[in-house]
Formats: structure tokens, C-alpha cells, sequence
């Protein structure tokens, strides 16, 4: 065995490695440059060579659906309403405990509603764990894909509270296109079964 | 355990095969433990302990632990002991009474008891006689207290369990620190006087490295006996050899290592007595950040050590998703490994960045199936978070079949043969395969040492036992052997995932209904999986209520370190730095 011979043998990879980022340009040049959106998939596929990085922020990486991100709240826009009934599981559930909610009150009857009077999530507490969106019963929290949220302040910046936890239901239609289509598929269900209740009550 | 268990009558552990050897040998100083093992009188358990690994083999110290039963007034020290020939534990316990507090120490037998006893001691308050040097190891000297005391409270002390009633239904929010007095973190003592304080760590370290010794007038000076050339040099805490915030301690003769001490606890927050205040689903997330390179492995572990007290076995999709999340872990953890091994050696990112791109492609996968690319949070208790698509196997079998085989393959190419490698790794910080076992080294460190210990084969959890696989081996026990371990458990890897992705089948991925307050049957439970880095092993004991009443984790990392001093004997300075790197160690997990 020469010495040496391994060495050599390695520097072929990196070698290999150079000459592929190069490789690919020349490839990229014919669909108008290895940085337009639609090549992201393939440049960082399983059959990607060469140069591995992505622009950000320049350039993001496509989300998938059950990416988590600090939680949101949801606003039904066609029922103008918030979805949250206020029930304390997500309190609960919450590892760190980074949520507070205040349950809202009936001001006539003084009972309580279902509807939070205030709702905090400490963002620089929460893990984003997404336990809180997993076990709500009434699908009105869930995970955001807003991953930009630095601040020159951690105090109240980070403190969200109800208004700024709000998100339209289209938003979360278009972020979980999946789960969305699973809770209408739900609601048309229940629908159903109460209109097939309400006519086995009529014929009887 | 809480009042309940008292009057319920707790099961003792019936002492079949190897305890009633172990009583009839010891007669009234072995008695039958709660739910398992047995209690060995402390004036007997040296002797029983030699017994246990001489005459009935149990070689191999996998964990020590303590655990404060504060109502019934004692601490207890759990052990557990394995064959290296494979099978089941032998659990035996040591009882001392809590204003006691000693137990015999079991470093002459096991070397690999020296962390874990020096843990007990720092965060139980448990003295262990005879041990050989008895300092704290995560907090410091002048630290208030032992926090995994039933009766400790942390600063920021607001439920004795979660979830805390200020939450709901009136939560209005309150920062943790706005409800102390000093707006800060800390918490003191009545009688604390900041002028008062001694910390003694530094001192007591280079005391124990015969350094220094204390003069009369109380201060440090060269010992006048013996004149020296020895140094002490500290590498770290902020060293870019060290993986993260750990400092090593070492005695010079010339360049020459002559002793080495590990100083850690940088990065502790006590992730123990923060499990043993959340809800057995809460720790599910914070096992993430035990070693937060493999936390789908760590998931699994945790999951399997509570099914074990549930009863229950998760469904056959589940358990097929857990392995190939597990083994793609495997493959992620070890690319790591070598890639910054080689950073350790001086070839500066290259070969890095090279590892991280395939590692890129397996994160793609775990955050479309977990939603997170490192804190996975992926497992239940029964079960798993989510189903992947079609399209998921799809894209696995494509990096399992054709990416990855290559990218393992080039790697090797890239670096086994290189002359310089061979140079600095072949024959530095050997650990010979008695001491391998004896300081209870896992993972890759033990088989490159010649033990094929791995307890996917030795003690087969979720479904190992139906995969075609071997438990890579290497016998020189040197850094060179540790980096080829860890190419050969790649290729092993791959031949368990092109298994389970072929083989899995439709159906369920989880048992039951998903619950976030589960009730624990009382117990106690030691789950251990073959994590990437070794064995990581969860003890956890139940009293029935939601929330665990004790939460040990054996992290690999951890106890691998008690074998770095023996390792790096005898070498130089930069050989550490490679030493270090070839046990692939994890501040997140060591620390905890
Ligand atoms: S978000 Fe869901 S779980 Fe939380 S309080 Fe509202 S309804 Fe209950
Ligand atoms: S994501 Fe997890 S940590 Fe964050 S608010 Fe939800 S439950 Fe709490």
C-alpha cells in the first residue's frame, strides 16, 4: 500500500463534491438559475447534489402541515365568534404552563359563558409542544407556522393575549388544509345525524 | 408513597431464580422488596453486591438511583444489574433512614457507581461510605440543599404538581419572577449572607487532584512533600472542543495527561424533580431536550418505561413507525458523531457539513410526520402523534434504498483509510473490555470495546425481536474502533429500517383513547431502550396519581464520562479533545 493512497482517496470526495455544485449551475442555467422557487423540492430532495443551502430569508423552506409553531386562537368568521369555550384543557394540558385563561362570565346571570374573558399565552415560556391545539375538544386552538417572531423586547411583546392569539378560521383553512377538511367533514356528519334525529322524531 | 398505598397492602416481590439464591446465601439481610427486587441490609451489601457479580454474573451496573419515600421516613437506593449475556435485571434496594442518610458505597465493586453515587449525593443528601471522592457533581459546593428532596422547594415553587390551579379559571398572567421578592431567579436562605459564602468546588477538585494542599493559614500551596512539575490546566467550560458548556480538569507531567476530572452541571435545570412535578404526558416534551439530537429515541424510551406500569402495548403500525423513527434517530445521531469528530481532529467542517446534509433529509421526514424537526414530541403512551402518509414510506424507502447506502458509503470512503485519521485515533484512549464493563460504559463506547452488549438483542423491546439484524462489534477499543462502530451501526440501521418500511402494516397508531390525565397503576418500572449514545434508561415510580412520584433518567452520556479519566491516562492534551468526541456526549443529557 502507497501512503498517502486513503488521503487521496478522500480529497476524490471532496473533489466530487466541487465539481457537482458546478455541475448543477450549468443545469440550473436552462430553467432560468438554481434559485427559483419552484427548484427548491429538487434542490433539497433526496436526489439533490452540489451546493445544499437555502437563501433564507431570501428563500423559505416550504412548511409541512403539522409543523408547530406557538399556538393561535380561532375566530369563526361565519358564526362571528370565538371557538374557544373557555373549558381549561389546554390550561391544563400545557407542560410549562404558559397558558392563563379567564373564563367569561354572564354579566346578567353572573354564570359562566362559554367564551374566555382573557386569554394569555406566554410565548417565552411555551415549547410549542402542540399539546394544547392536540387536546382541545372543540378545535379552537391550534398550531401556527409563523416561525418569525423575534422582538427587541421579551416582556410584552412576547406576552400574546387574546386579540393578538386571534386568527380567522381561513387562515387555519389555509395552513391545515387537511384538519380543516376533517372538521367540516365532522360538522356535515353531526349535521346529518341530527337532521336523521329530527326526522326519526317527526315520523314517530 | 402517599397514605392510599398503606392501606391497600403493596405486593412484595416474589423472590424467584436468582434473589432466592441471593436470600438463601444471605438469610435475614435479603428481604423481599415492594413490587420488585429485594432490600440488602446496608452491613451485608458490599459483600452481597460482590456476590451478585462474581457468583451469580450480573457484570454490568446499569443504574443507581435514589428515591426520598418521605412519609415513610427513609430513603431507598435502587440498583439495577444485568448479565452481559443478555435477560432481565436483578433489582436490589438499600434502605437508610432519612436523618442517616448513608449507605455503603459501591465504587470498589462497580466503578461505573462513581457518577451516579456522587448524583444521589448531591441531589438526594445521600452520604455513600467509602466513596472515593464523595463531591457534588451537577450543582456547586455552597448549593442550598438536595433538590430531589420531597421537602425541597425551587424558586419558583408554586404547586407541589401541575396543573396548577392559578391557570384556570381565573388565570390572570403573572411572570414567574415577578412573584418572587427579588425579581431574579434565586431564591435564599433566611440566615444567607452573600459575604458568607464559600464556594468550595474549585478547591475541593484540585485537593482531590493532589495539587494543592491547604496550609495552615488556610490557603493553598503546592504540597511541600513531593516537588512537581505537574500543572493544571482547565480546558473549558467555553472550550469549542467540548460539545457545549463542560470543562475538563487536567493534571500535566510535561504534555503528559496524568488525571482527569469531568466538571459538568452547566446546563442542569434538574429535569427530574421538574417530571416528578408535571403529568406523565407533560414529560413526554422535555424528554426531547435529554439529549436533543435523538429525541425520538428518548421518546420511545420514556413511553415504554410508563406502558410498562400501564400494561398496554401500542398497535402494530405504532410500533413499526417507532422503530423507523428510532433507527432513522440512529442514523441521524451517528452522522453527527462522526462529523464532528472529525471537527475535533482539526479537518474544520468539511466532512461536518458533508454528515449534516444527509442528516437535513431524515429531519425533512421527522417534521412532516412529528412537526418539529428536533423536538419531535412524537410518541404516546399506546401509540404515536401522528400517521404518515403513503407518500412519507415513499420518500423513506428512497433515502433508505438509495441515498443513505451511498452517503454511509462515501463517508467511509471519505475517511476510514485517510493516513492522518488512522495516526491521531488507532491506539489512543483505549478502554479495555473489563474496564469497559466495570465503569458501565454504553453504546458504541462498550462494543467498540469488544462487549456486543446491545439491549435491542439483550433485553428485545417493541418489536426488535422480529428484525434480522447484527449487534455491531469492534475489539480494539480505541477511537478508531468507536468512529468504525459507528459506521457499521449505520449500515445495521439501514437493514432494520428496509425491514420495518417493507413490513408495515395499515391500520391504528394508537391503543385506546388518547387521554392527558392518565392514572398510573402504582408500581415501579425501569424502561430501557438502546438509544444512539448508549443506554438510556427511565425508573419511574408510580403512586397512582397523575403525576410521578419519582423520575430518574440513567443518561449514556452521563455515565460514559466516568470512564473518560481512565481513557485519556497517559495521552496529550489534544488526544482528549478527540477522546471526548469519539464517546459523542450531549451537555443536554449529561447535565439534565
Ligand atoms: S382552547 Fe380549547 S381546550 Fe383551551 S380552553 Fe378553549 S376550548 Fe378549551
Ligand atoms: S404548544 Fe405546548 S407549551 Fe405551548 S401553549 Fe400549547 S401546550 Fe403549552
Amino acid at each position: 500500500m502507497i501512503y498517502g493512497l486513503g488521503i487521496l482517496k478522500g480529497l476524490g470526495v471532496t473533489l466530487k463534491h466541487f465539481i457537482y455544485s458546478y455541475i448543477e449551475d450549468v443545469r440550473y442555467l436552462f430553467e432560468g438559475g438554481r434559485y427559483q422557487p419552484r427548484h427548491l423540492p429538487a434542490r433539497q430532495g433526496p436526489r439533490a447534489r452540489g451546493v445544499f443551502t437555502v437563501q433564507y430569508p431570501k428563500e423559505k423552506l416550504p412548511l409541512p402541515e403539522n409543523f408547530r409553531y406557538i399556538p393561535f386562537l380561532v375566530y369563526d368568521t361565519q358564526e362571528n365568534k370565538i371557538k374557544c369555550t373557555s373549558c381549561g384543557i389546554c390550561a391544563k394540558v400545557c407542560p410549562p404552563q404558559c397558558i392563563w385563561i379567564v373564563r367569561g362570565t354572564d354579566p346578567s346571570t353572573g354564570r359562566p359563558k362559554p367564551e374566555p374573558e382573557a386569554f394569555y399565552i406566554d410565548a417565552t415560556i411555551c415549547m410549542s409542544c402542540g399539546f394544547c391545539a392536540e387536546f382541545c375538544p372543540f378545535d379552537a386552538i391550534k398550531m401556527d407556522h409563523n416561525y418569525e417572531l423575534s422582538s427587541y423586547e421579551r416582556y410584552e411583546s412576547l406576552l400574546f393575549d387574546l386579540p393578538r392569539l386571534l386568527k380567522p378560521d381561513t387562515y387555519h383553512a389555509q395552513i391545515h388544509p387537511s384538519d380543516w377538511a376533517r372538521e367540516l367533514a365532522e360538522k356535515e356528519a353531526e349535521k346529518a345525524k341530527k337532521g336523521e334525529k329530527a326526522a326519526a322524531h317527526t315520523s314517530a | 408513597m402517599t397514605a392510599p398505598t398503606k392501606a391497600k397492602a403493596v405486593p412484595r416481590a416474589e423472590l424467584k431464580g436468582d434473589l432466592a439464591v441471593l436470600k438463601e446465601k444471605f438469610g435475614d439481610a435479603v428481604q423481599p422488596a415492594e413490587y420488585e427486587g429485594v432490600v440488602i441490609a446496608n452491613d451485608v451489601l458490599l459483600e452481597a453486591a460482590r456476590f451478585i457479580r462474581d457468583e451469580l454474573g450480573y457484570r454490568y451496573l446499569s443504574s443507581l438511583t435514589a428515591v426520598d419515600y418521605i412519609q415513610e421516613g427513609y430513603f431507598e437506593v435502587v440498583y439495577h444489574a444485568y448479565r452481559l449475556e443478555g435477560g432481565g435485571p436483578l433489582v436490589f434496594k438499600a434502605r437508610t433512614p432519612r436523618d442517616v442518610a448513608t449507605v455503603p458505597s459501591l465504587v470498589s465493586v462497580w466503578p461505573g457507581a462513581d457518577f451516579q453515587e456522587r448524583e444521589a449525593w448531591d441531589l438526594m443528601g445521600i452520604r455513600f461510605a467509602g466513596h472515593p471522592n464523595l463531591k457534588r457533581i451537577l450543582l456547586w459546593e455552597g448549593f442550598h440543599g438536595h433538590p430531589l428532596r420531597k421537602d425541597w422547594k425551587e424558586p419558583y415553587y408554586e404547586e407541589e404538581h401541575k396543573p396548577f390551579s392559578s391557570r384556570w379559571p381565573s388565570g390572570h398572567h403573572i411572570r414567574a419572577e415577578d412573584r418572587v421578592f427579588w425579581h431574579d431567579n434565586v431564591q435564599y436562605p433566611l440566615d444567607w449572607d452573600p459575604d458568607q459564602v464559600e464556594d468550595t468546588s474549585d478547591e475541593l477538585l484540585y485537593i482531590g487532584m493532589g495539587q494543592f494542599a491547604r496550609a495552615e493559614t488556610g490557603e493553598l500551596v503546592e504540597p511541600k512533600s513531593l516537588r512537581t512539575e505537574r500543572l493544571v490546566v482547565n480546558m473549558g467550560p467555553q472550550h469549542p472542543s467540548t460539545h457545549g458548556v463542560f470543562r475538563m480538569v487536567v493534571t500535566l507531567d510535561g504534555e503528559t495527561i496524568v488525571r482527569l476530572e469531568p466538571v459538568m452541571g452547566y446546563l442542569h435545570r434538574n429535569h427530574e424533580k421538574i417530571g416528578e412535578r408535571n403529568m406523565y404526558l407533560q414529560n413526554m416534551p422535555y424528554t426531547d431536550r435529554l439529549d436533543y439530537i435523538c429525541s425520538m429515541s428518548n421518546n420511545l424510551g420514556y413511553a415504554i418505561a410508563v406502558e410498562k406500569l400501564l400494561g398496554i402495548r401500542p398497535p402494530e403500525r405504532a410500533e413499526y413507525l417507532r422503530v423507523i423513527m428510532a433507527e432513522f434517530t440512529r442514523i441521524v445521531n451517528h452522522l453527527w458523531a462522526i462529523g464532528f469528530l472529525l471537527n475535533d481532529l482539526g479537518a474544520f467542517f468539511t466532512p461536518a457539513l458533508y454528515a449534516i446534509e444527509e442528516r437535513e433529509l431524515i429531519l425533512d421526514l421527522f417534521e412532516e410526520a412529528a412537526g418539529s424537526r428536533m423536538m419531535c414530541n412524537y410518541m404516546r403512551f399506546g401509540g404515536v402523534a401522528h400517521d404518515v402518509s403513503d407518500d412519507w414510506i415513499a420518500r423513506a424507502k428512497e433515502l433508505v434504498y438509495n441515498r443513505l447506502p451511498r452517503a454511509i458509503e462515501e463517508l467511509d470512503r471519505y475517511l476510514t483509510h485517510n493516513e492522518l485519521i488512522k495516526a491521531r485515533c488507532q491506539g489512543v484512549g483505549v478502554l479495555p473490555p473489563d474496564l469497559a464493563v466495570a465503569y458501565s460504559t454504553a453504546g458504541p463506547v462498550l462494543r467498540a470495546s469488544g462487549i456486543p452488549y446491545d439491549v435491542r438483542r439483550a433485553e428485545p423491546y417493541s418489536i426488535y425481536d422480529r428484525f434480522d439484524f447484527d449487534v455491531a462489534v469492534r475489539y480494539n477499543g480505541d477511537v478508531y474502533d468507536r468512529y468504525l462502530i459507528r459506521i457499521d451501526e449505520m449500515w445495521q440501521s439501514l437493514r432494520i429500517l428496509r425491514q420495518a418500511l417493507d413490513q408495515i402494516p395499515k391500520g391504528e397508531i394508537q391503543a385506546g383513547k388518547k387521554q392527558y390525565m392518565i392514572r398510573v397503576p402504582a408500581g415501579q418500572a425501569y424502561g430501557r431502550v438502546e438509544n444512539p449514545k448508549g443506554e438510556l434508561g427511565f425508573y419511574i415510580v408510580s403512586d397512582g396519581s397523575p403525576n410521578p412520584y419519582r423520575y430518574h433518567i440513567r443518561a449514556p452520556s452521563f455515565i460514559n464520562l466516568t470512564a473518560l479519566n481512565e481513557m485519556c491516562k497517559g495521552h496529550k492534551v489534544a488526544d482528549v479533545v478527540v477522546i471526548l468526541g469519539s464517546i459523542d456526549i450531549v451537555l443536554g443529557e449529561v447535565d439534565r
